[in-house]
């Protein structure tokens, strides 16, 4: 039977079809859905970890202990691993372990563009790439027979586009991996000085013959059309060049990025006049080539930055520009914002009036930044919110503590926000760190996490008390607001400004898009008493405008959380 | 089977249902033994911005993208996305549009207009121009939340697709607790272009 699968639901289905039993993750976009497809399979152990490194670790015991285990995460996650997977490399596998990494050429949703291929080339990690549903799950297979019979946690690199595109996939059932002996063997898993010297040469070893593997594997394939044009391609940018040119090229598609061959890329290098490396971002592959002494061409005319598709193909080889027609206005743009009862556009409207600087973080809580709120000053990664802060206020001394916040979510200070907030008590900075607590991780997509009381299952699990974790750690000064009640939280913040010692304030108010919420009836303007002075425009809520000069709110949006009626001077917001 | 492949680009605002409407579409071409790519999109772009998802279907699909002057159909949940996204359609191809009007943040805060006048606009560079008042119609249904399966219903009166194919798809995936709602919705955009 085939099904229409994300490639991310093709990647979790390829995890219980090998007879995994241990999946632990932290979500980010766009790899999130395997882990929360995984879990759907009663099969597989499966978790939200309090982030990448720990979720990494968890995989590593569970490999150590003889199971099949695998870890799901974003690019910049694999930044937060990276210190397990570097030794991982090390310590190989008894259990095969597999290691999703999903970049995101083209920022839809992150803060930079790395290519993932560095760190598996770093960390002397193999690497494959799919480049539809049907290679998620086939490579996800494939990856833990090889992880096993090389010794050596595998990597599984997709991109934005393989990961959220649905394509067919034809399932099969589940293969149970028996659980292997757990060993007392210090000198492959103790990775002191001693026991390290002797696994790094097994690492070399072992990457010359997958290397070698690599020459000859079924995953590297030749596709031969034409003698004038060849390319050299994997994941989407094979797909889009098979649109572009058709059988107008001949290709070799590359399905494992590490390591790389040198004589099938020699032999088909010598079949075509004209070779190209189509890759996005870095030029992995090309370096390869250039070094072992093969002539293509590569990053002269694809660029370093951004997302390709079957069009850069199209007019870079073959000329071609697109026939289509705009109008002749450039239209308003329509970047994304805070939804309609957002519980952060109250905190962050309360954070405008008081004129802060505010040290940010990555959420949804980073839309806080748009206009018209435009209240963020420096946005850099999972947990720098807080460590910045006292960076800044170190700097800048008592002044800049009386007007500094960080803002952070509740995923994110777990995360690794914590650590942050140690930091500032045991280094004595007087700053504020502003927990915006919605009880749920948002821009992932409302996954569960250590504070929200549930596990991935949404079965009751232990929830940290966030007040209680803030004091033991010695911050005396811990306040609640609700952000809806925009004097209180100006009030809160001020009182925290002006404490003498750190302080935190937990912004709580659940996610307007938790089903649980129970909504207000839309409000009204009462166009008698508006005097269209716009004061409730400055929160930027999509759900009011002005139309002939009365404000007007859109009854299909509105969910009455009553933040704007704050704002009217003329009480000209009703609730009737 | 078609030798040409067909490419539908379903743009809106997020939080409209893009999402599940391209996931009927999936459903019913897979039913129809085409080769069929979705691609969607996740994360901070949901969050009421512009949002735009692919469907392409025929013999064999490479890229699960569309590109400028690409597009078949182009099926808008909104006025001013469907005007945003015109580059992509193919010359004279259809565009499906929900005449509702939500405002970006930019015109909320008066720092842009709303472009007046787009449908004629749309039909002046030569799409085949469908407009439909997806919002009345899903309220007429019962909710404004099935303007996604309204629109479904205008798309499958545009297409060579059989109408049951298309019902079946959209009952499979709707909760069925909704599921009179939904039908009711399709049927009232089906209807409407008629």
């Amino acid at each position: 039977m085939k099904e229409l699968m994300l490639g991310n639901e093709a990647v979790a289905r390829g995890l219980y079809e090998a007879g995994v039993l241990v999946v632990s993750s932290y979500p980010g976009t766009p790899s999130t859905e395997i882990t929360e497809n995984a879990a759907k399979y009663d099969e597989m152990k499966c978790e939200w970890a309090p982030n990448e490194k720990v979720a990494c670790e968890v995989a590593s015991g569970a490999s150590i202990a003889g199971a099949r285990a695998f870890c799901g995460m974003k690019h910049v996650g694999l930044n937060v691993a990276a210190d397990p997977i570097y030794t991982m490399s090390y310590i190989g596998t008894n259990g095969g372990m597999v290691l999703a990494v999903a970049d995101d050429p083209g920022m839809h949703s992150s803060q930079n563009e790395q290519d993932s291929r560095n760190h598996a080339i770093g960390a002397k990690i193999p690497m494959l790439e799919p480049s539809d549903s049907a290679e998620c799950k086939e490579f996800t297979k494939i990856a833990y027979e090889l992880s096993e019979k090389f010794d050596t946690p595998f990597m599984l690199r997709l991109t934005t586009r393989i990961a959220h595109s649905r394509s067919l996939v034809e399932l099969c059932d589940r293969k149970e991996a028996a659980l292997r002996e757990i060993k007392h063997d210090p000198a492959k898993n103790v990775m002191l000085p001693a026991f390290a010297r002797p696994r790094h040469v097994h690492v070399e070893q072992r990457m010359a013959d997958l290397a070698e593997y690599a020459e000859t594997s079924e995953l590297n394939t030749v596709e031969k059309f034409s003698d004038e044009i060849g390319v050299i391609a994997s994941g989407a940018c094979y797909q889009y060049a098979k649109e572009a040119l058709g059988d107008k090229a001949s290709y070799l598609k590359l399905g494992m990025v590490n390591p790389l061959p040198v004589r099938l890329i020699k032999d088909f290098a010598a079949s075509v006049k004209k070779l190209y490396v189509i890759e996005e971002l870095d030029p992995v592959i090309e370096n390869h080539c250039k070094k072992n002494g093969i002539e293509v061409t590569g990053k002269e005319v694809f660029s370093m930055c951004g997302e390709f598709s079957q069009r850069t193909v199209a007019s870079v080889i073959l000329g071609k520009t697109a026939e289509s027609t705009a109008l002749d206005e450039p239209m308003p743009v329509r970047p994304p914002a805070m939804c309609c009862g957002c519980p952060h556009r109250g905190l962050f409207y309360a954070l405008k009036k008081l004129k802060l600087y505010v040290s940010g973080d990555i959420g949804c809580y980073t839309l806080g930044a748009s206009a018209p709120l435009s209240m963020m000053d420096n946005c850099i990664c999972m947990g720098a919110s807080v460590s910045a802060l006292h960076g800044i206020n170190l700097a800048r001394g008592e002044e800049q503590e009386k007007k500094s916040v960080a803002v952070i979510g509740d995923s994110t200070f777990i995360h690794s926000g914590i650590t942050g907030l140690i930091n500032i008590a045991y280094n004595a900075t007087n700053s504020v760190v502003i927990i915006l607590d919605n009880s749920i991780t948002g821009m992932t997509g409302h996954q569960q996490n250590p504070t929200t009381g549930k596990n991935i299952k949404g079965e009751p699990a232990i929830a940290v008390d966030l007040e209680a974790l803030c004091r033991s750690v010695g911050i005396d000064d811990v306040r609640v607001t609700d952000p809806y009640d925009i004097d209180a939280t100006v009030d809160t913040v001020k009182a925290a400004l002006e404490h003498n010692g750190p302080s935190v304030v937990i912004s709580r108010r659940p996610c307007a898009l938790l089903k649980y919420v129970k909504h207000n009836p839309p409000l009204k303007i009462n166009a008698d008493k508006c005097i269209g002075c716009k004061a409730c425009l400055t929160i930027g809520c999509p759900a009011i405008s002005v139309k002939n000069g009365k404000a007007v709110i859109d009854a299909t949006q509105c969910v009455g959380c009553g933040v704007c009626s704050g704002l009217c001077r003329k009480g000209a917001i009703d609730d009737d | 089977m078609m030798t040409d492949n067909k490419s539908i680009l379903i743009v809106g605002v997020g939080g409209q249902g893009t999402l599940l409407a391209s996931r009927i579409l999936g459903k019913a071409l897979t039913s129809l033994d085409y080769d069929v790519k979705v691609s969607e999109v996740h994360g901070m772009s949901q969050r009421g911005g512009s949002v735009e998802t692919y469907v392409k279907y025929g013999e064999k699909v490479f890229s699960p993208i569309i590109k400028e002057g690409e597009a078949d159909i182009i099926l808008s949940f909104e006025l001013l996305e469907a005007a945003r996204y015109l580059p992509f359609l193919k010359i004279g191809g259809k565009v499906i549009v929900n005449t509702q009007k939500i405002d970006p943040m930019s015109v909320v805060t008066g720092k842009a207009e709303y472009p007046s006048l787009l449908e004629e606009k749309i039909i002046a560079k030569g799409a085949e121009l469908t407009c439909v008042d997806a919002l009345a119609l899903a309220k007429q249904a019962g909710s404004v939340k099935a303007v996604n399966i309204v629109l479904i219903g205008v798309m499958a009166s545009h297409s060579e697709i059989e109408k049951q194919v298309w019902l079946d798809a959209v009952v499979s995936t709707v909760p069925e607790k909704f599921r009179e709602l939904n039908i009711k919705a399709f049927e009232l955009g089906y209807g409407s272009a008629k």
